[in-house]
């Protein structure tokens, strides 16, 4: 029992301490870094859950596609970070308003579930080593599911339309990759041989 | 799982979904020189869908996630046409700027398809889909004109308060899982009378704001004017209408069977927004130079109105299904209206560029004339009738005192219908207007004709309809 | 499906019965846990051996950047073609696309009720609707490099 209590308040603590660390780290890339490593202790939080395939999915998605294409915007785009940290102080006031707020409304709601409990409903499925989450999840989401999951493909697809149609742009005059020329393009296409006399040169 | 049931049942969103991705392989296939015939090609689906709508059954399939009731087909009904004359006004609209691509209409499709999942939402997470689906197509059509520093701008801010709208949302679901054990309105309503929780309603509060968010209800309608000013006109004409009518519904939805019994808690604050946005909306929209502006705060204080009818109760539902008929008819031809005026070949945005039209453009004069009485709810004109049902269905449920501040609103808001009217019919011009392209000139026409003398017919045949529709909402 | 119902509400490790099958099951992460405990003691031990052992002279010329001889002309960042942020995001849509298979996958033999049917079409829909999206996006020239 101790080892899973440790491992919880270890990982959570490396979560929570993350999450700081992306915010009020001084460089953006480091900022990426620190969420990398809080997506990482919260995959492990979800493995302790019994959660395999999401503790997975965390990594796999989060981990390999969205903190890829973060690292990308924050390395590769010219933002001017000292600049954009200059309001900081102005907004302070607000920001912590704000977050006081929200934290007050996450006490009440554990003080709620502490005194009257969750809802009746409610019972934790754990896996087991015969019938494990990903397993569950296939069970339920390709049965009751089904329609959730054909609407997500939708979703899908209009991030694909959207992303093309806001970025994609065809520039004139660039060579582009035809492997199929390129793969047939033989010796007689490309290169003549001319007899050169000498002293006469070639025309043309 | 009966499939032949729920493919009967969703027949126009399979219709909407099947056609819009064959449309898609067409037009990539053809290019954006094929963007006419793409057009055509969704507009037939949409009209198609329309019909299987208007003639569809009532049930709810998969497991309740997909309810179909009167409500459901009435908005359906609704939102396809409307997207159809949006399709029409965008294929125009986006020749002349020379900005036109065939993703356009097929975006169009799908943002349709996704606002008929909302009005069929039965549990949280098809709320959830739904909405995303909408939302992510509109937040790519707000920012459709990518070489327009300001349309960009708008597809900007629209996404990133949708985002944080929808967070919102999402943390109100997640609270009221896990308090009410299921995620079925049903359900939830079952949970909610037997074990009321504190966390329940955080969550439905929660639930409440993210919604409010999606319809631009004040305290959380600051992205409105920004985004409608940005925005190309067809789509901001999208925007006022048939996304709002989706996610009114919805709210309506989630209030009226997940949390019916809880009435008394809600009706608190939806009156709080309903009243917030009217008097936002009416003044706000008094220090407008900027005619979308001007139109962003005057739909504003529309969806208190229609707030209102949901504070209602069930006898509210009619009244917001007619008043959001009534409602879009009117923002369309307002916005066409905006679309068809031009001088020397740059939109007329301002509204002291309206000064004296009636001397350079009898027939739009006339046209916005008509529809600056409807809106601003003088009778017989359509926006007359739309109030009425709305403030008959407050004062029925005893809100009379915050149908009387409506009304007060509604005289605010006045002033600056009126000035338009001053303006255009008594000012001097300030140039000769350009002609107006053929199709905004008829959508215009067809407008200014609905809300007087058409919306008479329309009511005496619709009205019953909509009551009919309305009949064992919620339950 | 086994349904193990949880006495109270408290967080699941300190229940009993559930604790034990808990225990069972995160044994098997046992390899992992020791993997990286000793990923960790290593990584550190050079770390700190370095920086024990190691002679150190630091001076100016020595921790100023290298860049063929030059000091560094400006930033690093520049505005890279926003090309590369579409194939990243094109690769994160069939990224999830492909994270839907595995489950799939995994249960569509043993599905309940007889669901197999069902869950295969429902998956050969889901992609179809994608397959035709990568038909679009291929057409319209978003993959190719220029």
């Amino acid at each position: 029992m101790t080892v899973i209590a440790i491992a919880f308040y270890l990982l959570a603590l490396v979560t929570l301490a993350s999450g700081l660390m992306v915010i009020t780290a001084k460089n953006p890339v480091h900022s990426v870094l620190y969420l990398i490593l809080a997506f990482f202790s919260s995959a492990g939080l979800f493995i302790l859950l019994g959660a395999e395939f999401l503790a997975m999915l965390l990594v796999v998605v989060y981990v390999g596609a969205v903190a890829v294409l973060f690292l990308f915007v924050v390395m590769m785009l010219d933002v001017d970070f000292v600049k954009l940290r200059q309001g900081f102080a102005n907004y302070l006031p607000i920001g912590l308003v704000v977050g006081l707020v929200l934290m007050g409304e996450l006490v009440a709601i554990s003080i709620a579930v502490a005194t009257k409990g969750a809802a009746a409903g409610n019972q934790p499925l754990v896996a087991t080593a015969a019938e494990p989450n990903i397993k569950m999840i296939g069970h339920a989401l390709y049965s009751t599911y089904i329609y959730l999951f054909e609407a997500a493909g939708f979703v899908l697809l209009v991030a694909m339309v959207g992303a093309i149609v806001l970025t994609l742009r065809t520039r004139p005059n660039v060579k582009r990759q035809d492997i199929f020329s390129q793969v047939t393009r033989r010796r007689k296409d490309a290169v003549e041989i001319v007899p050169v006399k000498t002293g006469e040169g070639i025309s043309e | 799982m009966d499939f032949n049931l729920a493919l009967h049942l969703g027949l126009p969103e399979t219709i909407l979904a099947v056609s819009s991705l064959l449309i898609l392989v067409f037009g990539a296939f053809r290019g954006d020189k094929g963007m006419i015939s793409v057009s055509a090609l969704c507009g037939v689906a949409l009209i198609a869908a329309a019909f299987a709508a208007a003639f569809g059954h009532q049930g709810a399939a998969f497991g309740g996630s997909f309810i179909v009731d009167g409500v459901a087909l009435f908005a359906k009904v609704a939102i396809y046409i409307a997207a159809v004359f949006i399709i029409v006004l965008g294929q125009g609209y986006f020749d002349r700027v020379g900005a036109g691509r065939f993703e356009l209409p097929i975006l169009i499709l799908l943002a349709a398809l996704g606002m008929s999942l909302m009005v069929s939402a039965g549990d949280l997470i098809s709320l959830y889909v739904g909405l995303e689906l909408q939302s992510l197509a509109l937040y790519v059509l707000a920012a459709f004109r990518r070489d327009d520093a300001k349309s960009s701008e708008a597809g900007l801010k629209y996404f990133v308060l949708g985002a944080l709208s929808s967070g919102l949302l999402l943390y109100g679901a997640s609270l009221v899982y896990g308090f009410a054990g299921s995620m079925n309105f049903h359900d939830i309503a079952q949970s909610a009378t037997t074990n009321l929780n504190v966390g329940l309603i955080f969550g439905l509060v929660f639930v409440i704001c993210g919604l409010a968010f999606k319809v631009s209800a004040a305290p959380f309608h600051m992205w409105t004017p920004d985004v409608y000013e940005g925005a190309p006109t067809p789509i901001v004409a999208f925007f006022a209408g048939a996304p709002k009518f989706a996610a009114m519904v919805l709210f309506a939805r989630v209030l009226q069977t997940g949390f019916a019994a809880q009435a008394d808690q809600w009706r608190q604050v939806v009156l709080v927004l309903a009243v917030l946005s009217f008097v936002i909306g009416a003044l706000g929209g008094l220090m407008q130079k900027d005619i979308k502006r001007l139109l962003a705060y005057s739909s504003i204080a529309n969806m208190g109105y229609a707030l209102l009818a949901i504070a209602a109760g069930a006898v509210g539902i009619p009244a917001l299904l007619i008043f959001f008929v009534l409602y879009m008819v009117d923002t369309l031809g307002l916005f066409t209206v905006q679309m068809a005026l031009s001088r020397k070949g740059e939109p007329v945005t301002r509204i002291d560029s309206l000064a004296g039209l009636s001397k350079t453009n009898m027939p739009m004069t006339i046209v916005l004339t008509i529809l600056c009485l409807s809106v601003l709810g003088m009778p017989p004109f359509s926006g007359f009738w739309a109030k009425y049902f709305v403030f008959g269905a407050a004062i029925t449920s005893g809100l009379w005192q915050f149908a009387a501040a409506g009304l007060v609103a509604s005289v605010v808001a006045a002033f600056y219908y009126l000035r338009i009217l001053k303006l255009m019919w008594f000012d001097v011009p300030a140039g000769d207007m350009d002609k107006s392209p053929l199709e905004t000139r008829w959508i215009a026409y067809a407008a200014a004709a609905f809300s007087f003398p058409v919306v008479i017919v329309f009511l005496v045949y619709v009205y019953p309809l909509a009551q009919s529709a309305a009949q064992g909402f919620g339950s | 499906m086994r349904l193990l119902k949880a006495p109270d509400m408290r967080p699941v490790f300190n229940s009993e019965g559930l604790g034990d099958l808990m225990n069972a099951f995160l044994l098997q992460y046992l390899p992992v846990i020791i993997f990286i405990g000793v990923a960790t003691v290593l990584g550190l031990g050079f770390m700190i051996g370095a920086l024990v052992i190691a002679p150190k002279a630091p001076d100016t010329e020595k921790l100023s950047a290298y860049e063929c001889g030059f000091n560094a002309f400006d930033s690093a960042r520049q505005k890279f073609d926003v090309r590369f942020y579409l194939v990243s995001i094109l690769f994160i849509i069939f990224d999830l696309e492909a994270s839907f298979l595995f489950p799939w996958a995994v249960s569509l033999f043993d599905m309940p009720n007889g669901g197999m049917h069902v869950a295969f079409w429902s998956m050969v829909t889901f992609l179809v609707e994608l397959g035709l999206g990568y038909i679009y996006v291929w057409k319209k020239g978003a993959l190719e490099w220029e």
